[in-house]
Formats: C-alpha cells, structure tokens, sequence
C-alpha cells in the first residue's frame, strides 16, 4: 500500500514528471472512440487530467472537442474505451458523476425567457442547493451581471450571457467544471475577462477543462491537447509543446505579401512558408543562414526584406505536427 | 493616390436617441485588406449594413464603389460580395447548385455561370466535388468554396465576417493566401473579426469603441504607437475606455 500524498510531499520529492503521475487524476481516458456514421469522431483518444488542473484541448471545428466533452460529461457514450472522471465510471456511476460536474455547453442553453436570476436558482434548485450557499465561489463573476438580474436572459449581451452561464455552471460548487469553446464570438477584451476569471476559481480545486479553437488561448492553461481530426497530436505544457518545434524558424517581412509567399515557395531549399499576420513564417529543409535568404529575394526583386530569427509559437509547432501525420 | 472604393466622410446613424455610428471617417482604397474591428456593441453591424446597402445613413456622405449610400443601395448590392463564418452556402444543394444559384442571385447570366463554374472548380481541384452536397465537404473546403463563391461575379469589395474563424491552421493559411491573391486582383477585402491574430493580416485596422473610430493605421505602427507587441495588446488598451 501506498501512502497517501499531500501536495507538499510530492513537491519536494519528486520531478515534475513523477508528481504528474502521482496526482489524483480528475479524468482518465483510455483508447475513447466515437463515431457517427462513416464519420470518425474520435480515434483511439487517451489522456489524463490531473486534480485542480487548467487543461486545454486546442484544435479547429470538427476536430472532435465537442463529442469528447459530450463523452466526459455522460451525455453521450463511446463505441470504444474507457473513461474514468473524478474516480468514476462515466457509463456506470454517471448518476452520482453528474452531480459533480458543472457543463457549460458551446452553445448559449439557458432559458432565454427566464431571467437572470431566475436562470441562477433555477440551477442551483436542480443539484439541491441554494444561490446562496456557494455564492462566494461566483461572487466575483455574477457581480458583473447583478445590476441586470431582471433582465431576461436572452435580452443579455454575449459577454453577459458567458457569464451568466459560467455562474449556472458552478453555483453547485462542482468538482470538474467543463467548458466548450466559452470564447468563441466573444470580443478580446471579455476573452481576456474570462481567462482571469478562471485563473481565481483555482483556489477552490476545481479542475477545469476547456476547449478553444484559439491558438494563443494555450498559455492560458497548464497543459493542453492539440486534437485534430479526432486525434490527440501532442499533449503538454504550452512551453514544451512551442519548444517540440524542430527546426530553426524565422519571420520575413516585406511590403508586397502575396509576392513574397509566391517567391518564397518557388526556392527548393525552403520547406515551409506560411502567412502569419503581417509576416511570413519559414522554415528550411538544411540549416541555412538568413544571409541566403535575404540574396535569394533581392535577386527574385523584392529588396525590402526583414528577416529575423523567431521562437515558435503553438500555431507553428501545431502546423508542423500536422504535416507530419500527413 | 490609389483608387478609393469607400469614402465615408462624417457618417452618423441614429437609432432614435441612441447613436450607433458617431461621426465616422475613413477611406478603401482598391485591392487593400482593410480590418474592422470592435468590441461587441461598439456599432460595427451598423456601418457594415450601411456599406453595403442595407440600411441608410441618417447624415453624412458615404459612396460605396462609386454608389451613393442614400440612392443607389441596389447598385451597391450588386456590386459586393459577402461571406460569414456561419453560413454562406446551402448545405442541402451541391457545389454546382451553389454555385448556379449564387450565379443567379448575383444577376450573371447563363453561359457567364457556366465559365466560372468550371473555372472555379479547377482552381481549387474541385472537380471531384461538383455533385457533392456542401454537407458532405469537410469545413475547410466549404470555407474556400465559399468564399471563391463570395468572388464569383467579380464584386468591387467583399465583405467577411470572421472568415477564419474555427478553421484548421493549414487550411487557414491557405485561405490568407486566397485573400492575398484576390487583393492582388485588385478587390478590396472588407474584413470584420473578434480574433485579433486575424487583424494581423490586414494591411490597415480600424478600431470602433462605443461608436467612434478610436484608432486607424497599418498594424505595425498601432503597435508602436501603443507600445504593444500584437493587435489584441493594442485593442484591449483602447477598445474599452473603462
């Protein structure tokens, strides 16, 4: 038998890797497959998420978040594989999982002709408890929306309504709070609201999941799974993920985008080249100087040129991943 | 001076006592990649329904493609393209019925459809895809139809709503590329996007808060003017005054 770990013993002890292993897991997945028809929607996916973690899955439409986080809730069952939350069953024990287990669904799910508060204990009533007994854990998010708890819900503003449905999601104080895509139409200001928000519920244990077709959202979380197609390709701490890109990356900028695209990718030395924002991201088959790029554009016509040698970001390691299943 | 396809100079749009769009000014020019960003509420929807015919200024002057907004609004629809993340194309028809009906919508006649339909599909190596239903594609192919549907009959300006949004970071660059291309082409490309990364892109950014304009420059120098190291930095600083 194993004695049990307190947080301190574990930090002291062991390497990250190790303490990654030995954490209560609040999700565990193995070998999970969906499919729907002909269509594959989720391939053989296996993870775990340690207690009291921000974990992201971070991909595009259609890449699978939606069914695995329908999966993970007990709203839907895998063909394949098993998956284990907060120690239970999600086929067997999703009675007694539900309870804690706080949903907040991609798209807007609560009673538009209720209002605001109304919404509140309406949920809080549903898992047996009252607004008031976990108020303090969304106090500081419903502070923002409590001047209108008359108004009807779907009279709210998109960033009223997220955070309106973020307060339904936890007012039964729930262990795993699961949230799809809760940025997606939300302006940058109030996706940069959330993001803080989320980092103060840490006090209080909850592990989050999250999903998001937000590439620079990562940073935000502790560790995060880029999914593609119904695959997971990489799993890890934002920083390891940008530090797995292989090979040296630089940005080029000029004045006429579209030709420089064109030109660089004429150039057989060169494997990569994509437009990011105002520049271009390229990457070498062989270890080439920036001198060599900067003579082979003169010599095609574009002298305006600024090349620097650039750090990866999520985006190129996740590009560079997909290639590589290709 | 380039060629400009929008003038809008002091624009106002009341809705009743509520002012919606504040005095605007700013200039397209053809072929340019012009962003239009905003908080949620700031009054964006507004002017994009003005410029592109839907709905009426109450004072100031705004030409779209060498139309009037107040008495050519049919001649500035026709001269427009629009394409939304959401929905752009009928799930439930084919690429070629899409296309033919767009076509149709867009007041092209028959043989004119029937060229840049075949165009079209062997641009994008589409050809295989032609009696496929645009529910069966994968999201990436309906982006890119729907955009080179959004071209179709050769518009001045087209309009687009977030239209990377939720796509694949391959499929996304390539989609850059189509824009670059069209530009190039000499369309302007009318840009509205929550996704700061997507303001990047474009070779000048407008930022609206509460109604006005509060900021207009190429990225680069909105970037050194604010001090910040990306759009978002800069638009977070000035998109909400409180």
């Amino acid at each position: 038998m194993m004695a049990p770990l307190n947080q301190e013993c574990l930090e002291k002890q062991y390497s990250p890797e190790t303490k990654n292993d030995l954490m209560f897991k609040a999700i565990e997945s193995s070998g999970i497959t969906k499919t729907f028809g002909p269509t594959m929607a989720l391939d053989n996916i296996s993870f775990s998420v340690n207690e009291s973690e921000v974990f992201g899955f971070i991909g595009p439409d259609g890449a699978g978040k939606t069914t695995l986080f329908r999966i993970i809730t007990t709203l839907l069952l895998p063909d394949e594989g098993n998956m284990k939350v907060l120690g239970m069953d999600c086929t067997s024990e999703y009675k007694e999982l539900r309870k804690n287990i706080g949903y907040m669904p991609g798209r807007f799910s609560l009673y538009q002709d209720l209002s605001v508060e109304e919404n509140l204990n309406f949920y809080a009533t549903v898992f047996g408890t009252t607004v008031k007994e976990n108020y303090e854990l969304i106090s500081d998010i419903y502070a923002h929306i409590e001047p209108f708890k008359k108004r009807l819900a779907g009279k709210l503003s998109g960033g009223m309504k997220q955070k309106l449905a973020l307060s339904c999601a936890l007012i039964h104080k729930p262990r795993l709070l699961v949230l799809d895509e809760p940025t997606t139409g939300v302006d940058a200001v109030s996706r940069s609201e959330f993001w803080d928000m989320l980092g103060k519920l840490r006090e209080y244990n909850i592990t989050i999941i999250v999903s998001t077709p937000y590439m620079d959202e990562a940073i935000r979380c502790d560790r995060v799974a880029l999914i593609q197609n119904g695959k997971i390709l990489s799993i890890d701490t934002p920083q390891k993920i940008r530090a797995g890109f292989s090979r040296k990356l630089f940005t080029v900028k000029s004045v006429e985008k579209y030709k420089l695209i064109k030109t660089l990718r004429k150039n057989p030395e060169i494997l990569t080249a994509y437009p990011f924002g105002d520049s271009v991201h390229v990457t070498f088959i062989n270890d080439t100087s920036e001198n060599f790029l900067f003579e082979y554009l003169v010599k095609e016509g574009i002298s305006d040129a600024v090349i620097q040698e650039a750090e990866a970001g999520i985006e190129d390691r996740f590009l560079e991943l997909m290639n590589k299943g290709e | 001076m380039r060629n400009q396809v929008i003038t809008v100079k002091n624009l106002v749009k009341k809705f009743g006592s509520f002012v919606a769009n504040d005095n605007l000014n700013f200039d397209v020019s053809a072929g340019e990649i012009f962003g239009f960003l905003g908080a949620n509420g700031a009054g964006k929807t507004t002017t994009i329904r003005i410029l592109s015919g839907l709905s009426k200024p109450t004072s100031g002057d705004v030409n779209v493609a060498g139309f009037d907004a107040y008495r050519q609004t049919e001649q500035i629809k026709r001269n427009i393209g629009y394409m939304c993340q959401k929905f752009s194309l009928y799930e439930d028809l084919t690429v070629k019925e899409n296309i033919i009906l767009y076509g149709g919508i867009y007041g092209m006649n028959k043989s004119l459809i029937k060229e840049r339909l075949a165009e079209l599909l062997a641009k994008l190596r589409f050809q295989k895809y032609e009696n496929k239903m645009i529910s069966d594609l994968p999201l990436g192919l309906r982006q890119k139809l729907a955009f080179s549907v959004a071209v179709l009959h050769e518009p001045k300006i087209v309009f687009l709503d977030e239209p990377t949004g939720g796509v694949d970071p391959i499929t996304r660059r390539q989609f850059w590329e189509m824009i670059y291309e069209t530009a190039a082409s000499g369309i302007t490309v009318f840009v509205t996007t929550h996704y700061m990364d997507e303001a990047e892109y474009c070779d000048r950014i407008s930022i609206m808060s509460e109604g006005k304009i509060v900021a207009l420059d190429s990225p680069e120098r909105l970037k050194k003017q604010y001090n910040a190291a990306s759009v978002e930095e800069v638009f977070i600083k000035i998109a909400r005054p409180n």
